[in-house]
């Protein structure tokens, strides 16, 4: 096992590595002057000097990128190019909201897929499951922008239980508040990434249904709903620990777009904010935190898929 | 293989499932929708015509009218051609993408061939949205940071499943018969190797259309997508959200619109698959009614 974690540690260190010189070089090494662009036509050639100078563009790549990276291991992500204010700060500040959302949509996406995907698996073949199956398909070509103005129309607009959009102005001052505020927005992510989850389960509940050890066990007297609940399960849980690294990542690009949907003061939308404003030094260091956050989780999954696994824990023996 | 007799089998074992024949409907509707766009629509789709505003479903407006008078279902008709395009430019750069890293990984000397493999097992933990926010800093939006976005990133995922297919027809016989008969490697790898892979190939296209249609909704809607004065459902979504407390329900339409296009391009791509998995053949029955494979968690989009 603690092989197993250092060669995957290694890993995710290399592919942090990469991912910073990949988002790093994407910003600057595209063709034509990035000073320039960023300066837009009418800029005069001594803003245009003004802003290479203010971004060490004039310095070699590997000095910029070096500075960059270096703070960043000392909790430094810069600071925005337009007021100023320190990135980091920023970011720790819109997590608030968006990491609370991110984990309401998961919730939902699985209280929706692990129930409904293995409905669907056990009643394969009848009107029932090839229903759900079919509306899982359907919800999972979904647009997510459409999913939430659709969840809008019926719960703001029609019926006028929750708000449209927005988010309290004083945060989590009144969770209650600032709790409802996050339904619909979670609703929406959860609906769709619980959709493309589901037939994943049901897949999964499938492949465990034809396993051995549950063969085994309806063969000594269990129906074969119970050998399924009581032996297959643990098989499903795992085959979903290995897609939630997938998941989450859906659910973050999720969360850019439903931010903006519902004007939810989160990662999302700061990120959407900078790219407009193109405040190279904020998106560089969101986009590094986005994806450094999908590759740590994807590293905690597959160390906590192999130490629960009994099969992958008698191959490290 | 059985090599070009095996295609119109291929082409049978498609139509003969309900979810293969709708998605090759549903997408040969949209080509045609976007063909017959450019020559007619009911109503100019940029016409506006304030008299005629928010028009309710009906005659002679069929899905309606928008804010400035103009014709829903002409704009989803004039949309469909950028959702064409973008399908059609997304595929093409995936595929060039997808087969140079491919190629590069398995064809190659070692050290290379290991160093695209790791490089692709990265790039394909960056979801679409953020190649495409990565391009848009610089660049500022259009249609091309669809394209060349979901191009990217469904290239790198078209790498990791055409590298070990390449990998395991490299040493088939007939690939070192062309290399004994004097080919040259490009030679090869035209004429022998990509007539193999091609199934594999043709199923993660169709899955790249529709991330690409998603991915243009998406994207347009947060602006780094179609200008607000190109014809695109995604525009056209973003447009109507403004108003969607007043007049909520010509959101639908475009929504709509995206989403059986999607659907279309996904049920193509499973039923493409079944049918040209060979493990899935079981005799003469066909593919549809024999297990089904296991779903695939499409790429992170927007």
């Amino acid at each position: 096992m603690l092989r197993y974690a250092l060669t995957r540690g290694a890993l995710l260190v290399a592919g942090l590595l990469v991912a910073s010189v990949l988002i790093f070089l994407a910003l600057r090494v595209f063709p034509g002057d990035v000073a320039q662009l960023l300066a837009g036509d009418k800029a005069t050639p001594a803003q245009v000097e003004a802003i290479r100078t203010a971004l060490g563009l004039d310095q070699p790549l590997v000095l910029q990128y070096l500075g960059w990276i270096g703070g960043v291991l000392h909790g430094d992500l810069g600071t925005s190019q337009l007021n100023g204010a320190s990135v980091a700060a920023e970011l720790a500040q819109k997590a608030q909201v968006t990491v609370p959302l991110a984990t309401l949509s998961l919730l939902v996406a699985l209280l929706i897929a692990v129930p409904f995907g293995i409905g669907s698996a056990m009643l394969r073949g009848r009107a029932a499951g090839t229903v759900l199956n079919t509306a899982a398909q359907a919800v999972a070509a979904v647009p997510v922008v459409w999913a939430g103005m659709m969840l809008v129309v019926v719960f703001a607009v029609w019926l006028r239980w929750l708000p449209a959009q927005g988010f309290p102005r004083d945060g989590w001052a009144d969770p209650g508040q600032a709790l409802q505020a996050l339904v619909l927005p979670a609703l929406t992510i959860g609906a769709v990434e619980g959709a493309l989850l589901l037939r994943f389960v049901r897949s999964a509940t499938l492949q465990a249904a034809s396993q051995d050890f549950v063969r085994t066990a309806a063969a000594k007297g269990l129906t074969r709903t119970r050998a399924l609940l009581l032996h297959g399960l643990p098989a499903v849980g795992l085959s979903i620990i290995t897609v939630l690294g997938i998941q989450v990542a859906g659910i973050i690009v999720g969360s850019v777009v439903v931010e903006q949907l519902f004007t939810l003061p989160g990662i999302g939308r700061m990120l959407v904010a900078d790219v407009g404003t193109r405040d190279l030094v904020k998106v560089q260091g969101e986009l590094l935190v986005l994806t450094g956050m999908v590759l740590i989780i994807g590293f905690v999954v597959d160390l906590v898929h192999r130490a629960l696994d009994p099969r992958q824990r008698e191959a490290d023996e | 293989m059985t090599g070009s007799s095996s295609r119109p089998s291929i082409l049978r074992r498609l139509g003969s499932g309900a979810a293969g024949r709708f998605g090759l409907s549903v997408v040969a509707v949209i080509v045609m929708t976007a063909l017959v766009s450019l020559l007619w629509t009911p109503f100019d789709p940029r016409a506006t015509d304030v008299a005629s505003r928010w028009l309710p479903p009906g005659w002679p407006h069929l899905l309606g009218t928008d804010l400035t008078g103009r014709d829903i279902l002409s704009l989803i008709m004039a949309g469909s051609r950028t959702t064409v395009l973008v399908a059609v430019g997304a595929g093409v750069i995936a595929t060039l993408i997808g087969l140079a890293l491919g190629a590069l990984g398995a064809l190659t000397a070692r050290g290379v061939r290991e160093t695209v493999a790791v490089l692709v097992d990265v790039l394909i933990a960056f979801p679409v949205l953020i190649i495409a926010m990565l391009i848009s800093t610089v660049h500022g939006g259009s249609l091309w940071v669809v394209v060349w976005a979901v191009g990217i990133g469904f290239g790198v995922n078209v790498a990791r499943v055409t590298r070990p297919e390449l990998r395991r027809v490299q040493h088939s016989d007939f690939v070192v018969a062309g290399k004994a008969s004097g080919l040259s490697p490009l030679q090869n790898l035209v004429q022998h190797l990509l007539p193999n892979i091609a199934p594999v190939f043709i199923v993660q296209l169709s899955w790249a259309m529709a991330t690409a249609v998603l991915a243009e909704a998406g994207l347009s809607y947060l602006g780094f997508g179609a200008s607000v004065v190109d014809p695109s459902w995604g525009v056209l979504l973003a447009d109507l959200q403004r108003y969607i407390q007043i007049h909520p329900l010509t959101v639908v339409w475009p929504g709509l619109a995206i989403t059986v296009t999607v659907l279309a391009f996904n049920l193509l791509g499973d039923a493409l698959r079944d049918a040209t998995d060979p493990t899935l053949r079981t005799g003469r029955r066909p593919a549809s009614r024999a297990r089904a494979g296991q779903p695939r968690l499409p790429e992170a989009t927007a």
